[in-house]
């Protein structure tokens, strides 16, 4: 079905599933331990061999030999497959970096060799029998140094990434008030629990892959592409996924090998791909160098707004474009906001989490707070000030709905932050210096065509299939919600199978779009159901009323397990009247933090998220989506960083202990509001997505707590304690 | 470590070469590297894993870990990261809570392994995974068992007064307290970020 004007009257108007906190109904598999992930499937298919992978010990040249008599001859090996002998696989628009195949090296830990054995001991020892000799080549690594050269990256759909409205230059230079800051962030990793995961195997010319993949329907098609088969032939399932982040967005090495080494070894194939691998192999959100120039009046009006972020990626690789959410969160009628992009010999960057926008928000929104500072104005009421009518890049679009207003305010007055004090470094608790931090968030909302098959039995139970995913974000229950509100059973009645290429094509999980598009999908085809069910029993489809099993049509009453068997295919597909629009979420963040006086040492004491997404379909998961995604920003803020090597270009602290992320001590209780706001311009469900707003803003906000409790400003993120120490106030 | 099944003892492992207790094939004694035969050798190991005795004839190589998940097929004991850094291979092994990925299965001869299926199943959850469950204590689920193990065994630690980092009267009575918790269980990753529903969860449980 086609959602081509605003939402009218729905089927889901007056729910009583959909938006009531639900417990996950993949909850007990998972906390048994008996949710299948990738490397688990013992069941599926017999005679697994394990394969283990080698990487690159160069970033850049290329392979001049390599040795794999010993690995060949070592016990327990049935097959080594070697870049120096397979011809470079193919590529695929989701691919920047080359998979596997021939000598040339384009990056650090580059899938050079698979070893394939009878158990993973002797994989792993054969591997490391593997004698390789280089010729290495100079390649860029290092940002600031590449970053004057850089050109305008391309946009998602534009040639140039650049907006422009007004004349910035004029109007900056003419502004009473001015900031110009450059802010840097680092490369950062998804460091997901599971590293990527793949069980091949081949049946005549058909593959099935037991991967751990968040878009089922792009990989299939890019798998295809880089193996050169047609897409038929390929079957993709990933019923449980241990956390993506966009890092598994794409095909990965670990799929790539698991296929040549199952056609090489004859047998089924399984991979994990090791720890140490992950951080140079995959994809990373790449380091940017942010300016943001702000122009005011007097009394804190926005006359100009200027933010341009520098990134650096392999040739042919995407740019993180910092600047995104400056184009819809602050007003300025002369804007300018440019993303550039440089060649780096890095591995690839690519999404993560709210790409741009997650690393975007700690340049703008610390850049308002220093504003607000030298304005002499509170930076709630900066931003206030600063609220748009229309969408300030793009002044051709209006909101679809935005309350970032009211974020603001009941985030305030929740928080306590008429307390704040805010002469930095003036609250002391014993050895702590105590500051809040504000900061306003901002995440589009995009949504894209699902589908999916909903089937009913002639007991009245429904089940629903589509190869939408479920990576940690509660896709299993609002499907489940979904289809039990649309056809009017029991939660317990309805069955969700997620992650099987063979099922109707979904959204996927990516951009915070799964949410709203995968619902709505299970809603197009839960229409199409209900029209079938009215029909066979001679119904009105569009006055039956579906509830409590029965379906009742004036005076008509019947059993809904009388219509059954029945299934019903639907895809929901979007019009032109939503380019009208710019659909975003909105927050308003807050932070608390005491800095140890003596050692500069961060301890986040409160977060408070208050969020505007539309209708909240499940506000038991949506707030662990928010509350996780505040934990990254915070990382972010404060730990993360991939350290480059740039000598030799690789990511050194390429582990779980040398890339630290937050962990439960770094953590305080966290708090998450969610507004009572309705979105018809996106979906019948006027639903729209977390996931991804949580992680635009918190970071911002713990980095103006810091200020605000020592008077230091860091603006070379993270914030660790050795950037604060000598700079603190007297301790005496 | 006494073993009544093993035949060979530590001491004589340790004390003798790999090949005289190496039981090789005849074609990877063939090979006749120092690679070949060490890689050939299996041994036998008799472990308990959720109250039934297993015995496993194992390369020596092998983890508890992988021991668990690709021999028992138990695979809800999770490879995070295989170095120790993650906490989601943690099991219970004799009471402690340990990462398995750490130590191999053959140093394991005769102990008591609880793992994340020993707890309880989807149609009977352990009162710590109905607290999960009901708390939203995980998002993608792959490090939750691992932070269920770890956290039923480290209720037990307070429980028997073994002090933390954060523990500030080691002579008091020892509680689980917010800051505990959370100082305990800093070795369990959750890149989900879902400590907050973490913590309300095994506050739960400690609640009784």
């Amino acid at each position: 079905m086609k959602f081509d004007a605003p939402a009218g009257k729905t089927i889901v108007d007056d729910p009583t599933v959909i938006g009531k906190s639900t417990r996950r109904i993949d909850g007990p598999r998972k906390t048994t331990g008996t949710a299948p992930y990738a490397y688990e499937r013992h069941d599926v298919v017999s005679g697994q061999a394990y394969g283990y992978i080698v990487g690159s010990a160069i970033a850049r040249g290329r392979i001049t030999a390599m040795n794999l008599d010993a690995a060949r001859k070592a016990p327990g090996v049935i097959a080594v497959i070697a870049a120096t002998e397979t011809e470079p696989v193919g590529t695929s628009p989701f691919n920047t970096a080359p998979l596997f195949g021939g000598r040339d090296i384009a990056h650090y830990h580059q899938a050079i060799a698979c070893v394939v054995a009878e158990t993973f001991e002797q994989a792993r020892a054969a591997a490391a029998l593997i004698r390789t000799t280089y010729d290495r080549d100079a390649g860029d690594y290092d940002l600031a140094k590449v970053k004057d050269g850089a050109k305008i990256a391309p946009g998602w759909s534009v040639p140039e990434d650049i907006q422009r409205n007004g004349n910035f230059a004029e109007a900056y230079a003419a502004a009473p008030v001015q900031l110009d800051q450059t802010y840097t962030t680092p490369d950062e990793a998804h460091a997901m629990m599971e590293p990527f995961a793949t069980i091949a195997a081949w049946e005549g010319d058909k593959l099935t892959l037991w991967t751990s993949n968040q878009m089922i329907n792009w990989s299939k098609r890019a798998l295809a592409s880089i193996l050169k088969m047609p897409a038929e032939n390929i079957r993709l399932d990933s019923p449980f996924i241990g956390g993506g982040f966009g890092g598994k967005l794409f095909i990965r090495a670990d799929a790539v090998l698991a296929a040549l080494g199952a056609k090489a070894a004859g047998r089924p194939v399984k991979i994990a791909m090791q720890r140490p691998l992950m951080f140079n192999n995959a994809t990373h959100r790449p380091a940017t160098i942010q300016r943001v120039r702000i122009g005011t009046d007097a009394d804190g009006r926005i006359l100009a707004m200027g933010h341009e972020c520098w990134s650096g990626n392999l040739p042919g690789g995407s740019a993180e474009n910092g600047a995104a959410q400056t184009r819809a969160l602050y007003s300025g009628p002369d804007n300018l906001t440019v993303s550039y992009i440089s060649r780096l010999d890095l591995p690839e960057g690519n999404a993560m989490r709210a790409p741009g926008e997650a690393v975007g928000h700690l340049a703008l929104e610390v850049a308002m707070d220093e504003l607000a500072e030298k304005l002499g104005l509170d930076p709630i009421e900066f931003r206030l000030r600063n609220e748009p009518e229309r969408m300030p890049g793009d002044p051709s679009k209006r909101f679809s709905g935005r309350h970032l207003v009211e974020c603001l305010r009941e985030g305030a007055d929740r928080f306590g932050w008429s307390a704040r004090q805010s002469r930095p470094a003036s609250v002391r608790d014993g050895r702590w210096l105590v500051g809040m931090g504000v900061a306003a968030g901002y995440r589009g909302a995009p949504i894209t065509k699902s589908a999916a098959r909903v089937s009913l039995d002639n007991a009245g139970r429904v089940r629903v299939e589509t190869d939408m995913t479920d990576i940690g974000t509660g896709s299993y229950t609002i499907i489940a919600q979904t289809a039990a509100e649309c056809i009017g059973v029991p939660l317990d009645q309805v069955r969700v199978d997620l992650g099987d290429s063979r099922s109707p094509v979904s959204s996927g999980s990516g951009g915070q779009w799964g949410a709203a598009s995968s619902t709505a999908g299970v809603y197009a085809a839960c229409v199409e159901l209900r029209r079938m069910v009215a029909e066979k029993f001679g119904m009105n489809a569009d006055t039956a009323r579906f509830e409590g099993g029965r379906v009742v049509d004036g005076k008509t009453r019947r059993r809904l397990a009388e219509a059954g068997p029945l299934s019903a295919e639907g895809q929901m597909d979007y019009g032109d009247f939503q380019n009208d629009y710019d659909m975003g979420t909105y927050a308003g963040h807050f932070a608390e933090v005491g800095v140890d006086a003596y050692t500069g040492e961060v301890r986040i004491r409160r977060m408070l998220a208050v969020c505007d997404a539309g209708r909240i379909l499940n506000p038991l998961s949506a707030r662990s989506q928010v509350i996780g995604a505040m934990v990254m920003s915070a990382g972010s803020a404060l730990m993360e960083d991939l350290v480059v090597d740039k000598r030799f270009g690789f990511f050194v602290n390429h582990d779980l202990a040398g890339y630290e992320v937050p962990v439960h001590a770094d953590i305080p209780h966290q708090e998450v509001v969610f507004l009572d706001t309705l979105d018809d311009v996106i979906s019948p469900l006027k639903a729209k997505g977390v996931g991804e707003l949580g992680i635009c803003g918190p970071g911002a906000a713990i980095a103006n707590a810091v200020y605000n409790a020592t008077g230091v400003r860091v603006r070379d993120y993270p914030i660790t304690l050795d950037k604060l120490i000598d700079k603190l106030p007297d301790v005496a | 470590m006494s073993d009544p099944i093993l035949p060979v003892t530590r001491r004589a492992l340790l004390g003798s070469s790999a090949a005289s207790v190496a039981i090789l094939t005849a074609g990877e004694a063939k090979a006749g590297n120092v690679a070949a035969s060490a890689a050939s050798i299996r041994m036998p190991v008799s472990l308990t894993v959720n109250g039934t005795e297993r015995l496993l004839t194992l390369d020596p190589r092998t983890t508890l870990l992988d021991a668990l998940r690709e021999h028992l097929q138990l695979t809800g004991t999770k490879k995070g990261c295989d170095h120790g850094q993650c906490g989601a291979c943690t099991v219970i092994v004799n009471g402690e809570r340990i990462n398995s990925c750490l130590s191999l299965a053959v140093q394991h001869a005769g102990d008591e392994v609880t793992t994340i299926e020993g707890l309880g199943t989807p149609d009977k959850l352990h009162p710590m995974q109905d607290a999960f469950v009901e708390h939203d204590g995980y998002q993608c689920g792959y490090c939750t068992p691992g932070q269920i193990c770890s956290s039923v065994a480290m209720l037990k630690e307070i429980a028997r007064g073994v002090p933390s980092h954060v523990t500030g009267d080691l002579d008091g009575e020892m509680r689980a307290t917010d800051v505990e918790i959370r100082e305990r269980m800093s070795g369990n990753i959750c890149r989900c970020g879902a400590y907050s529903n973490i913590a309300a969860a095994i506050a739960d449980v400690a609640r009784g």
